[in-house]
C-alpha cells in the first residue's frame, strides 16, 4: 500500500510566534520551525500502516528552503521518500492555492493508495486542506479520524467530534485526515536520523508541477489579510465570593465556557 | 537562554534536536518526582537505547553512533539540564563499554558489543572499594583462574546501577602485585553468587541506584577477561579519562539549567518595584554564572577535540573535570541565592541542583585527584 503523507513546518509552539508587519504573513524567521505534531501523528500512522500492509511512504512537504529539516524529521522516523514543493511564488498562498499544489505534487507520486493528512495546522488553522485536496483528486475523503484501519481496498475510519462518534468507510484510493488522538508518534533514532541523509528528496517548483504562479502566492489568494493585532494580554480571573452559593456560582460559571 | 552550539554537521545538529526533545517531553517532566521518591528510571534508559544514544562514540559497525566525543558530550550536556541522575548513568554506561570497545579481541566484540550499544542493555562500572577510593591499587576483590573459569571473591563500594545493571566493566586482582596484579572483566549482571547490598542513602542523585556489589564465588568463563591480566589499572584510569569528560558535561549541563532557572526568576521576580534583574549586585551573580557555564563547555570541549584528533587527552580531561565540577558547584549554589527563599525550598528545582553538583566534585576521582592528575602532567 504507497501512502502520501502530507507534512507541513509551523512555528515551534513552545517559542512565540508573530505576523510579519509587511504583509501580514507568518513571520517564519522569528520562531523556531518544527514538524508539526499532527504531522508526526500522521506520519505514525502511515508507518503502522506500511507495518502492516506493506508498501511506500512519501513525503510531501510544501514550504520554504528551511522545510528540508521538517522532512528530515519524517524520512528519520522511518518515511521513505520525500517531496519539497519550495518556490518563492508560494509565499502567502491561501488554502485552496496550497490544496492545488499539493494535489499536482501527488500526482507524481505513483500507484497512491492512500493520502494522510493533519486534520488541521497549529500555525493556518484553517483546517481545511484534506477537504479541498480531496475534492480536487476526485477521492473520497474521511476526515477528522482517531482512529484509521485498512482492510484490502477498504479504508475505515472512527471520526470524533463533540457530538458524538461516526464509524466511516470508503474505498481506496482516499484522502484521510488525523487528529492527535490518532497514535503517539515515535521518536527518530539516531539510525533513522543517520538513514535518513541517503533517503531520495526530490525538490520542484511550481512550474515543475504545472502550475502557473500567478494562480499561487499573495496575488493568487482568494482572501486578504488587511490588518492584524496580538491578542490582548490574558485578563485577570473571575473572583467568587463564596456566600453560601460558591457551588453554583462555579457551576454557573463553568456553564457559562461550556465547559459543563 | 538554552545553550547555543555549534555543531559539525547536519547529523549532530538533528541528533541533538532529537535529544532536546526527548529530554524536554520524557526526562524533565518526571525528574522532580523521581528524585524525591528514590525511583531509579530503568525505562529512561530503554528509551535512550531504542533512541541509539546509548552507544553513540562508538564504532557504527558494532551498532553504536560513531559520533566525535564533541558532539557525544554536548548530547550528553542535553541530557544532564533535564536529568541528572539519567546522564550520569548515561556516562557510566557509555564508560562501561569503554574497555571491551578499546582493548577487547575482534571476536568478544562481536560477541557482546552489538547489544551493549543498540540494544536496551545498562552497564556499571566496578572499580572502586570500601579501602580503595582514591587509590584503587589498593583493591583487595580477587579473580582467581580455574581452569577456564575465573573465581571471584570480594566487595565492590558505590557502584551505580549495582544491582540495576545488565553487564559490569570489573576490576578484580588476579595477582598480589599492587598496581599490576588487577585485571579487567566484563562480568554478566545476573549470576550466581553476585548481590547488591541496600542503595545508600545519598544527599543528591537520590533517583540514581548507588550500592556496594558483593561477589561470592562468581563464577564466569576466561573469555570475558578483557585484554591480558595485569592490564586492568591501566584499562580503567584510560576509560576514567573518557569518563571525566562525561562528568564534565553533566557539570555543564547542571549549570546551565541552574542559569536558566536563576534568569527565568530574576526577570519576573520583583522587590523595590522592579525586577530583581535590574539590580546590579543580581546581574553581576548572574553574569558570573553565565560566565562559568560557557568557560566550562569551552574547556570540555576543548579536551574532547584533542580527543577526538587522536592526541593525549588525560591533563586536559583533568583539567575540564575540575573547572566544570567546580563550577556546576558554583553556579548551582549562587542559583539558589538567585531564588532566595524559594530556591530553599524543594518546590523550585535549584536546591535539588546544588545537591546534585557536589557528587560531581567526588566520583570519578576527587577533584583532588584531577590535581594530582594535572600535576604529573607539569612534571
Ligand atoms: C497569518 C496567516 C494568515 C492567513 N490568511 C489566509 C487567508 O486570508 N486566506 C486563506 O485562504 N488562507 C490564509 N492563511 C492560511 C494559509 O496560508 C495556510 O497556512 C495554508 O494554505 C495551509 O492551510 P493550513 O495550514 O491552515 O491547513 P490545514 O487545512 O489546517 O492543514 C491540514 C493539513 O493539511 C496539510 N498541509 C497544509 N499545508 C501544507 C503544506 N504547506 N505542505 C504540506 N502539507 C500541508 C497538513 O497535513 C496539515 O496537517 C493564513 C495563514 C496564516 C498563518
Ligand atoms: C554517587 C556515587 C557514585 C559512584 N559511582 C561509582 C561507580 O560507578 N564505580 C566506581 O568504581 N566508583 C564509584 N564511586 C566511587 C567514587 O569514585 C569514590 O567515592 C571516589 O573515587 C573517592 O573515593 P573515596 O570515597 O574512598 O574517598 P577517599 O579516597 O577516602 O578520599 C577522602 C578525601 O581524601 C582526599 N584524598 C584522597 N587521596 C588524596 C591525595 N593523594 N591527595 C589529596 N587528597 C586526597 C579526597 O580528595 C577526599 O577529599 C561513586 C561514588 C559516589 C559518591
Amino acid at each position: 500500500m504507497n501512502i502520501v503523507v502530507l507534512v507541513k513546518q509551523v512555528p515551534d509552539t513552545w517559542s512565540e510566534r508573530k505576523l510579519t508587519d509587511a504583509d501580514h504573513t507568518l513571520d517564519r524567521e522569528s520562531a523556531d520551525a518544527v514538524l508539526d505534531e499532527i504531522n508526526e501523528r500522521a506520519v505514525e500512522e502511515a508507518l503502522q500502516l506500511q507495518e502492516a500492509h506493506g508498501g511506500e511512504v512519501t513525503v510531501i512537504a510544501m514550504g520554504p528552503d528551511r522545510a528540508t529539516d521538517a522532512i528530515r524529521k519524517a524520512l528519520s522516523m522511518g518515511a521513505d521518500k520525500a517531496i519539497h514543493v519550495s518556490d518563492e511564488a508560494l509565499h502567502g498562498s491561501d488554502v485552496l492555492a496550497t490544496a492545488k499544489v499539493l494535489a499536482k505534487a501527488i500526482g507524481t507520486v505513483e500507484n497512491v493508495d492512500l493520502v494522510i493528512a493533519g486534520n488541521e495546522a497549529t500555525d493556518g488553522r484553517a483546517g481545511a486542506v484534506p477537504a479541498i485536496l480531496a475534492e480536487l483528486l476526485g477521492l473520497p475523503q474521511v476526515t477528522q479520524l482517531r482512529k484509521v484501519t485498512v482492510e484490502g481496498t477498504t479504508i475505515k475510519g472512527e471520526r470524533e467530534t463533540d457530538e458524538g462518534v461516526a464509524f466511516l468507510e470508503a474505498s481506496l484510493p482516499a484522502v484521510v485526515s488525523v487528529t492527535e488522538k490518532i497514535n503517539e508518534p515515535r521518536y527518530p533514532s539516531f539510525k533513522g536520523i543517520m538513514a535518513a541523509k541517503k533517503k531520495p528528496v526530490s525538490t520542484v517548483t511550481v512550474a515543475d508541477l504545472g502550475i502557473d504562479a500567478s494562480e499561487v502566492g499573495l496575488s493568487g489568494a482568494y482572501t486578504q489579510v488587511l490588518e492584524a493585532a496580538p491578542k490582548p494580554p490574558r485578563s485577570a480571573g473571575q473572583r467568587v465570593e463564596d456566600g453560601g452559593d460558591g457551588g453554583s456560582k462555579i457551576a454557573e460559571f463553568l456553564v457559562g465556557q461550556k465547559l459543563i | 537562554m538554552p545553550a547555543e552550539r555549534l555543531l559539525p554537521t547536519q547529523e549532530a545538529e538533528d541528533l541533538i534536536a532529537l535529544v532536546k526533545e526527548i529530554a524536554r517531553d520524557e526526562l524533565k517532566p518526571h525528574a522532580a518526582d523521581a528524585e524525591e521518591n528514590e525511583k531509579f528510571p530503568r525505562e529512561a534508559f530503554r528509551l535512550l537505547g531504542r533512541s541509539g544514544l546509548l552507544g553513540l562514540p562508538y564504532p557504527e559497525e558494532f551498532g553504536g553512533g560513531e559520533q566525535p566525543y564533541e558532539v557525544y558530550l554536548q548530547a550528553l550536556e542535553e541530557v544532564a539540564s533535564a536529568w541528572m541522575t539519567v546522564a550520569v548513568g548515561l556516562s557510566v554506561h557509555v564508560m562501561s563499554c569503554y574497555g571491551l570497545a578499546t582493548f577487547g579481541t575482534r571476536e568478544q566484540q562481536d560477541r557482546w558489543l552489538p547489544e551493549m550499544l543498540e540494544g536496551e542493555l545498562l552497564g556499571g562500572y566496578a572499580l572502586s572499594e570500601v579501602q580503595a577510593g582514591s587509590d584503587p591499587a589498593a583493591m583487595s576483590t580477587r579473580a582467581v583462574r580455574q581452569g577456564d573459569e575465573y573465581v571471584v571473591n570480594g566487595t565492590k563500594a558505590w557502584i551505580t546501577h549495582a544491582g540495576a545493571a545488565d553487564f559490569y566493566t570489573l576490576m578484580a586482582r588476579t595477582s598480589p602485585d599492587a598496581g599490576r596484579g588487577i585485571s579487567c572483566f566484563l562480568a554478566p549482571g545476573e549470576t550466581e553468587g553476585l548481590t547488591a547490598a541496600t542503595p545508600e542513602r545519598k544527599m543528591g542523585l537520590t533517583g540514581s541506584i548507588t550500592a556496594q556489589l558483593q561477589f561470592d564465588d562468581v563464577r564466569f568463563g576466561t573469555d570475558r577477561l578483557i585484554g591480558n591480566e595485569g592490564d586492568g589499572l591501566k584499562i580503567a584510569l584510560s576509560a576514567l579519562d573518557s569518563g571525566r569528560l562525561g562528568i564534565a558535561a553533566c557539570a555543564v549541563g547542571l549549570a546551565q539549567a541552574a542559569l536558566d532557572e536563576a534568569v527565568a526568576y530574576a526577570k519576573t521576580r520583583t522587590q523595590f518595584g522592579r525586577p530583581i534583574i535590574e539590580f546590579q549586585g543580581l546581574e553581576f551573580l548572574l553574569a558570573d554564572m553565565a560566565a562559568a557555564v560557557e568557560s566550562a563547555r569551552a574547556t570540555y570541549l576543548q579536551a574532547a577535540r584533542r580527543r577526538d584528533r587522536g592526541l593525549p587527552f588525560r591533563q586536559q580531561a583533568s583539567i575540564a573535570k575540575l573547572i566544570a565540577t567546580d563550577a556546576a558547584m558554583k553556579v548551582t549554589t549562587d542559583a539558589v541565592q538567585v531564588l532566595g527563599g524559594a530556591g530553599y525550598t524543594r518546590d523550585f528545582p535549584v536546591e535539588r541542583y546544588m545537591r546534585e553538583a557536589k557528587v560531581l566534585q567526588i566520583f570519578e576521582g576527587t577533584n583532588q585527584i584531577q590535581r594530582l592528575v594535572i600535576g604529573r602532567g607539569l612534571r
